[in-house]
């Protein structure tokens, strides 16, 4: 069993190896000017230069990425909790988030920026305001999804509203709080560079635009390969958080 | 004669589902008691209000016409503590082990966890899970399941074991197996147990008594009191007596 699990990482870890060495044999062999595609060495090289900042650039984004998706999950699960108990406040408010949901998120942008101006606030509110939707649906929805005859059995003991929240819906829709929130991730990682792009004076987003000018693609990719690493370790928190609160097959896959 | 006074006393019960302009007669003229300690077997096709009496008995619906009574002077019953529910599925809650699975009745109730869990560990092994009380229920096969939730019904020691269907979803030979258990718990609990089952034969085997319920128009048919053995054994399937009841109850549904 544990070597078949190995064998099941290892093939993973090598398929990644292969797509670099691809990546690389296409550059070197294929003799690809720099500044359209450069070589996975040139690229790691780009970490030497000091004029990038890497570490406070990503230090930014990453606290855009997550402060924001931290404040849609509380957000998200308050509003579905709220809904839980009360049906008028869901049947008012729902729509109008249903309606504010169509709002393409993006082009909100640069209203956040006259509002609340440059930095990492905005940013964070385009990361939340985009992340913040299907948390508050899937959450929404586990904690609907009692069974009938469960809630026969707590009615039938005389069991209080409370008792049927905590000891029933709430864990019951833990599994969906987490497919939300994983879907969540990766939105807000989304959000928070498209914030950046639209204006900013810091981040990674900020640094790709401006290393573009002179054509440094190696940064850019750089910078890619950083967002995309702060959005795998704020999956992998999501998914080692599930794994330690919700049994194996309670997961919704 | 309060001693003969019964623990249950339904009469003339009646439920009405209205939907808009259109009415339902769920429950018509259900009269039968209940002695304390007995096992009733409800037996009736689907549509019949079988699900609808245990609801009205469990406190869930309220009755629309004739009384129902439960409790005696020698057998007080607290409507929030005296229930105990089984149901078609297990419902046990994936997210907690066996053990606390059973003990959720008595979370909600309030009482004393220590002697709860005690209680729980006996009632596990009572129903043959002692093995597995640290295991999720997803560990765990259809007739295990079931019997983890028959624990959890008892776990309160309530009066009144409320059981819908609660094999109907299990295997011919599990199903067989948990008629035999289950007339065993309740000849060791105690309980007086109102059982729901569209088996006959089951409904047979199991009970000190069988109310028929018909659809169309639903009502009662018949209570029919079941004068075999108190041991329970598979060869009484193969008795004469045992298909002389399962004719008569086929008979009163229309059946022959």
């Amino acid at each position: 069993m544990a070597a078949e699990k190995l064998r099941h990482y290892a093939l993973g870890v090598l398929v990644h190896v292969v797509v670099i060495a691809i990546w690389w044999a296409f550059v070197e062999l294929g003799h690809i000017e720099p500044y359209i595609m450069p070589s996975p060495l040139a690229t790691l090289k780009t970490l030497g230069g000091e004029n990038y900042r890497w570490i406070a650039n990503a230090t930014v984004t990453a606290g855009e990425i997550f402060g924001g998706y931290l404040l849609a999950v509380i957000v998200g699960v308050t509003l579905a909790t709220a809904f839980s108990w009360s049906r008028p406040v869901e049947s008012a408010v729902m729509p109008l988030l249903v309606t504010l949901n169509m709002i393409p998120k993006v082009a909100l942008g640069p209203l956040f920026i006259v509002w609340f101006s440059y930095g990492i606030f905005p940013n964070a509110v385009i990361a939340f305001s985009i992340s913040f939707f299907p948390i508050l649906l899937t959450t929404a929805r586990g904690l609907r999804e009692v069974e009938p005859d469960l809630l026969d059995l707590v009615r039938s003991l005389r069991g209080s509203r409370w008792q049927l929240f905590t000891k029933i819906q709430l864990p019951g829709a833990l599994p969906y709080l987490f497919s939300g929130m994983k879907v969540g991730a990766i939105l807000a990682v989304a959000g928070a560079i498209v914030g950046e792009f639209l204006g900013s004076s810091r981040g990674l987003g900020y640094l790709m635009l401006q290393v573009q000018v002179t054509l440094d693609t190696a940064a850019m990719f750089m910078a890619v390969v950083l967002i995309t690493l702060i959005g795998v370790f704020l999956y992998g928190l999501v998914l080692l958080l599930e794994r330690l609160i919700v049994v194996r097959d309670a997961r919704v896959q | 004669m309060t001693m003969n006074e019964p623990f249950i006393h339904l009469t003339k019960v009646r439920k009405v589902y209205r939907k808009k302009d259109a009415e339902f007669v769920a429950l018509s003229d259900v009269t039968f008691d209940v002695a304390a300690g007995e096992f009733v077997s409800l037996v009736g096709p689907s549509g019949c209000g079988k699900t609808t009496l245990l609801k009205i008995l469990a406190g869930l619906l309220p009755h629309d016409g004739g009384e129902v009574r439960l409790g005696s002077a020698a057998h007080s019953f607290d409507p929030s503590r005296d229930i105990g529910m089984v149901f078609q599925q297990p419902l046990l809650l994936k997210w907690r082990r066996v053990m606390e699975n059973v003990l959720l009745p008595a979370e909600i109730l309030g009482l004393p966890l220590r002697e709860s869990r005690e209680r729980a560990r006996e009632l596990l092994s009572m129903v043959g899970l002692a093995e597995v009380s640290d295991k999720y229920p997803y560990e765990l096969s259809g007739g295990m399941q079931q019997r983890a939730a028959i624990a959890r019904a008892l776990i309160h020691d309530p009066k009144l074991i409320l059981m819908d269907e609660p094999f109907g979803a299990l295997d011919a030979l599990t199903r067989e197996k948990m008629n035999l258990e289950l007339r065993n718990i309740w000849q060791t609990s105690g309980k007086t147990i109102v059982f729901v089952t569209h088996g006959i034969s089951e409904a047979v085997f199991l009970g000190t008594r069988v109310v028929v319920l018909t659809s169309g128009p639903a009502r009662m048919a018949d209570d029919i009191p079941i004068a075999l053995p108190d041991k329970r054994t598979l060869e009484i399937k193969t008795s004469r007596e045992f298909g002389d009841y399962n004719r008569r109850v086929y008979r009163l549904l229309g059946m022959e």
